[in-house]
């Protein structure tokens, strides 16, 4: 099987479990508004602290919810063995990592989309305005957190200790990310130009290319029994 | 493999004990810094030995991924736990050198960050191989991580480099350092790199020994 039928193939799948289920969606959005509640309380009460801390915030969030999103790529294959099954896959073992980046993707850009408008509504910023460069940004950390997430997150999956070490395996990698969005969202939240800064956006696009290229190459190794 | 590990582990307790005397005597006070300046001695060759170590893992990993031989696989794992502690001793005597220096035990330079950082990406490595029971798996997982884990170091050096720099200017790369104070510190490198070698074969010796040991249990 072409790796590329095999990502579409993996990507329909869990979409009509996503469809069905609605499992990932309502978790994470039921999570992120708790998120954001805590945040608030955890940062002080004046606008101009919770606008000070809201960029970090912001990924911190993501991260936090996006762990969770990584560990349940792999969980609910998990269930009635289908991992052994997706293993004995003939073809090339990458189209189901991509398969799964692309949908592990899909599901942090809707919930961080939620997460930003709740930003808005909670911490009164304006977020409408601003939407257009924040969305690079959003896309661009987010594929290099999912590239490295989703093949940490095959790693531990049939792990016992799988809850602590897919964190304490994942964060440490994710500075860059942290540093380079978080800075980028700084900018866009005061209206500025990215391309003022634009060798972080040069950092985010050579960690995504980097990552993803690796975990396409590795994941099979991960697989294989 | 044994005489040769011998040979090195004489060889790294000579050295040291020379790069000790050629720092801590022989060698100038530091202009600026005076005597507290003489924990680069130690400072500088930890990491550089650290970086060498997890070049290794790196390059093992590949191997172990393409070739599937135990062997590459032992040495991955022995040189990230050598790793491990020489990065463990540059994070110590950094703290130590930068109270007197900065003022502060710790501060969140670039430098500083990355270093750390680097610590716990292995140490999250060594951590992953203790849970994985089956020995092949745990190879594979662990290899996968030592590659991310390196490439991700390098753009952790770039990223916190632009977001602070406190630390001085590696000496070293800008070519600045007095040549009294070159000799004990390339003398102190070669004996750090040399206790490497001598611990990585000694690693080595004991991965075998346990599965060896491992193997007998599990037969018998």
């Amino acid at each position: 099987m072409s790796f590329l039928k095999l990502t579409g193939q993996i990507l329909r799948k869990d979409l009509r479990i996503e469809a069905r289920s609605r499992e990932g969606v309502n978790t994470l959005l039921f999570f992120s508004a708790l998120l954001v509640f805590l945040f608030r309380f955890a940062v002080g009460s004046t606008e101009a602290q919770v606008r000070q801390a809201a960029p970090g915030l912001l990924w911190l969030a993501f991260i936090l919810t996006g762990l969770w999103g990584m560990a349940r790529t792999f969980q609910i294959e998990r269930e009635n063995d289908c991992l052994e099954f997706l293993r004995l896959t003939p073809g090339d073992l990458g189209g189901l990592y991509l398969g799964k980046v692309l949908i592990g993707c899909g599901l942090m850009w809707a919930t961080e989309l939620a997460i930003v408008a709740m930003f808005g509504l909670f911490f009164h910023i304006d977020v409408l305005p601003v939407i257009g460069p924040l969305v690079p940004i959003l896309l661009l950390g987010t594929l290099g957190f999912v590239a490295i997430g989703t093949l940490f997150a095959a790693i531990t999956a049939h792990l016992k200790a799988r809850e602590v070490l897919l964190p304490l395996l994942l964060f440490p990698l994710m500075v860059p990310i942290l540093l380079a969005a978080g800075r980028l969202t700084n900018l866009a939240l005061a209206g500025e130009s990215l391309w003022a800064e634009a060798h972080w956006l040069r950092l985010l696009i050579g960690f995504d290319v980097v990552f993803v290229v690796l975990g396409y190459l590795t994941f099979p190794f991960v697989m294989e029994d | 493999m044994d005489r040769l590990a011998r040979i090195l582990g004489v060889g790294a307790g000579a050295l040291l004990a020379i790069g000790l005397w050629l720092g801590l005597v022989q060698a100038p006070p530091d202009a600026v810094q005076g005597e507290v300046q003489r924990i680069m001695y130690v400072h500088v060759p930890s990491i550089m030995t650290a970086y060498l170590a997890f070049t290794v893992v790196l390059v093992a990993s590949v191997a172990y991924l393409l070739r599937g031989t135990r062997s590459w696989d032992r040495l991955a794992h022995a040189s990230a736990e050598v790793g491990v502690v020489f990065t463990g001793i540059t994070l110590a005597t950094g703290s130590i050198w930068g109270k007197p220096t900065w003022g502060v035990w710790w501060t969140w330079d670039a430098r500083l960050t990355g270093t750390a950082v680097l610590f716990l990406i292995y140490v999250g490595y060594l951590m992953l191989r203790s849970v994985v029971d089956d020995r092949d798996r745990a190879g594979r997982y662990a290899a996968v991580v030592g590659i991310l884990g390196f490439f991700d170091i390098i753009f952790t050096h770039m990223a916190v480099k632009w977001f602070r720099t406190l630390h001085q200017p590696s000496s070293l790369e800008r070519g600045a350092i007095d040549p009294a104070l070159y000799l004990p510190l390339m003398v102190n490198l070669g004996a750090f790199v040399t206790l490497y070698l001598y611990l990585l074969l000694r690693r080595v010796r004991l991965v075998v020994l346990e599965e060896a040991v491992e193997a007998e249990v599990l037969g018998g």
